[in-house]
C-alpha cells in the first residue's frame, strides 16, 4: 500500500512566524544527529525531523518525543554546515505542539517546564525546594530524589524559605503578563 | 588598576551553588575585579522558558541588563553558563530581528540601549596579563591532575555567545568551540595540573537534572569515564550545571553501570582560591556532595604541600 504524503501548508506557515530558519537548505547529511547526545532516547533523529517538517508531516512531528527530548545543547546547530538552526527549530516545534493542545508523548518535561516558570513568575527568581514539591505534585513521583533532596539539604544547598521580594515579584509577574498579552493580539 | 564589572550570580549561585559564588568573589578580590551585585536581578528564564515562549525567553535577561545599565554598568560578568547563553542569545536575537527587539523594550518598559557586554568569568579572568596570575600563586597544589568541563553551552554557538572573542575590542579570533582551552590554561598559569581529554564540551544533559533523570545518567557517565580513562583525579567545571549532575549523580551511575565512580566535581574558582592561599574552608570545598577527600586538607599536612 503507498502511503500519500500529505503536507500541511499551514503548518509550514506556523513554523516560519515562529522562528526564521530555513529547513530547505538542509541536505540530509545527517551531521546533526550524528553528534546530538540525546539521539539514542528520541524517536526521529533530529535529520529526520527536518525532513518531516519539510514535506510538511505536521502530525508526525508533532507527536514525535524528538524535541522534548532535545537539551538545548546548540551541538546541531553549531556543526550543522548548511547554517539549519536545529535547536530553534526544536524550541518552536514544542512551542506548536503546545499551542495547538497535542498530548505530549514525553510529560514529564512539560510538567518540569511549567513548575519552573511559575516559579519564577511567583518568586522572581528560582526557589529550588518550592520546584521540586511543584514537581512532585504533579506528576506524583513523591520519593523520585528524596534521598538527594536530603543530602542537598544538609550541604545547604537548597533554602527551606523561598527568598521573597514584593518588587521582584511584581516585575516578573508584569512581565509574563506582558508576553502572553503581546502572544494573544500576534495570534489574532 | 580595578575593574569593574556588574555581576549576575544568577539563580544557582544563590542555592546550590553557593561554593562558586563565594570562591569567585574571593579570587575576583584578590585580581582587583570589582563586582557589583545588578540589584533586583530576576530569573533568566532558563530552558522552561525558551522552550515555551521566545518573547519571554527574551524579555527576562533583558530584564536583568536593562537593570545593569541602570546601575550605570558597561560590562556584566555571568558564572552560569546557561544563564550566560541566555543572555547571549537576547542580546543577539534583538540585534537581529528588529520587532521582536520592539517588542522586548515595550515588555520590559525600559530604554534599554543594548551597550552592554556580557562575560564569563573564565573570560573576564582571561584577560589579565599570566604574570599578574602567576604573582597571586602562594600555594602549589602539584599531587592533583584535573581536566576542565566546559559543557556545552559555553562556547556554543559561536555565532552566538562568541565566547572570549566577545569581550575584546576589537573582536579576536576567541576560543575554540570544539576544544577550547580558556580554562585550561587559567588553571596551568595558578600551578594546577591539567590533564587532556575528549570530552570537554559534551552535554551532561544538565536540563533535565529533575525529569529526565535518565538521560543525565547515560550522559554523565561517559564524561566522568573518559575524564577517569585519562587519569584525571578530578574534573574543573565553571558553570552551576555543569557541577550538579556530575556532583550528585555518582551513586546512582555506580548503581546502574555497576562502577566505582568517585571523582569530585570542583570549580576552577574553588582550585584557583587554594592556589591563592585560601583555606579549603573558605572555598567551601565541603559543599560537595561527591567526597573531596584530595583537597579537604590542602594547606593542612605542610609536608606534602609545598608553599
Ligand atoms: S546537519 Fe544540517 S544539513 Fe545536515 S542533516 Fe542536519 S540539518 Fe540537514
Ligand atoms: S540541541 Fe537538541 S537536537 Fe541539537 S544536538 Fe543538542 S540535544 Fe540534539
Amino acid at each position: 500500500m503507498e502511503t500519500a504524503i500529505m503536507p500541511d501548508a499551514g503548518f509550514l506557515k506556523r513554523l516560519d512566524n515562529e522562528i526564521k530558519v530555513n529547513v530547505n537548505a538542509c541536505y540530509q547529511c545527517g551531521k546533526c544527529s550524528a553528534g546530538c547526545p540525546m539521539n539514542y532516547a528520541m524517536d526521529l533523529t533530529p535529520a529526520q525531523l527536518i525532513h518531516a517538517i519539510r514535506l510538511g508531516l505536521k502530525d508526525l512531528v508533532l507527536n514525535s518525543k524528538t524535541m522534548w527530548l532535545c537539551s538545548s545543547c546548540q551541538t546541531c546547530s553549531t556543526r550543522c554546515p548548511q547554517e539549519v538552526d536545529i535547536a530553534r527549530v526544536m524550541d518552536a516545534v514544542k512551542i506548536i505542539a503546545v499551542a495547538e493542545g497535542v498530548k505530549p508523548q514525553v510529560p514529564k518535561v512539560i510538567a518540569f517546564n511549567k513548575a519552573t516558570l511559575r516559579n519564577i513568575k511567583w518568586f522572581g527568581r528560582m526557589y529550588e525546594l518550592g520546584l521540586i514539591c511543584d514537581l512532585k505534585l504533579r506528576t506524583l513521583e513523591f520519593f523520585k530524589d528524596l534521598g538527594l533532596g536530603v543530602r542537598m539539604l544538609r550541604k545547604g544547598k537548597l533554602k527551606l524559605v523561598p527568598s521573597v521580594s514584593p518588587g521582584r515579584t511584581l516585575a516578573t509577574m508584569s512581565i509574563f503578563s506582558r508576553v502572553s498579552n503581546k502572544e494573544g493580539q500576534t495570534k489574532k | 588598576m580595578t575593574a569593574k564589572y556588574a555581576y549576575y550570580p544568577g539563580c544557582s549561585l544563590h542555592s546550590t551553588a553557593v561554593e562558586y559564588d563565594a570562591s569567585f568573589k574571593a579570587v575576583a578580590a584578590k585580581l582587583d575585579i570589582e563586582l557589583e551585585e545588578v540589584p533586583g536581578w530576576v530569573c533568566c528564564g532558563t530552558s522552561p522558558a525558551h522552550s515555551t515562549s521566545h518573547l519571554l525567553s527574551i524579555a527576562l535577561p533583558i530584564k536583568n541588563l536593562a537593570l545593569a545599565e541602570a546601575a550605570k554598568a558597561t560590562q556584566m560578568v555571568v558564572p552560569c553558563a546557561a544563564c550566560y547563553s541566555r543572555f547571549k542569545f537576547a542580546l543577539y536575537d534583538m540585534h537581529h530581528d528588529q520587532k521582536i527587539g520592539d517588542e522586548v523594550k515595550e515588555i520590559v518598559g525600559s530604554s534599554f540601549q543594548g551597550n552592554i557586554k556580557v562575560l564569563h568569568p573564565l573570560e573576564v579572568i582571561a584577560k589579565l596579563p599570566a604574570a599578574v596570575l602567576k604573582e597571586n600563586v602562594k600555594r602549589q597544589i602539584d599531587d592533583l591532575k584535573v581536566v576542565c568541563y566546559y559543557g556545552c553551552l559555553l562556547t556554543r554557538p559561536p555565532k552566538v555567545v562568541r565566547f572570549v572573542a566577545g569581550g575584546q575590542t576589537p573582536p579576536e579570533a576567541g576560543d575554540d568551540v570544539e576544544y577550547p582551552t580558556t580554562m585550561d590554561k587559567i588553571l596551568e598559569n595558578v600551578g594546577i595540573n591539567v590533564l587532556d581529554w575528549s570530552y570537554k564540551t559534551d552535554c551532561c544533559g544538565g536540563a533535565f537534572a529533575l525529569s529526565e533523570t535518565d538521560a543525565v545518567l547515560t550522559l554523565t557517565q561517559r564524561i566522568l569515564k573518559n575524564a577517569l580513562e585519562v587519569g584525571a583525579d578530578a574534573i574543573v567545571v565553571a558553570c552551576p550545571l555543569c557541577h550538579a549532575n556530575p556532583d550528585t549523580r555518582q551513586a546512582e551511575i555506580n548503581a546502574k553501570y555497576n562502577t566505582n565512580y568517585n571523582m569530585p566535581i570542583y570549580y576552577f574558582t574553588q582550585l584557583m582560591g587554594l592556589a591563592f592561599g585560601y583555606s579549603p574552608e573558605e572555598m567551601l570545598i565541603n559543599k560537595h556532595l561527591t567526597e573531596p577527600a584530595l583537597l579537604r586538607n590542602v594547606g593542612k599536612e605542610q609536608s606534602r604541600m609545598s608553599w
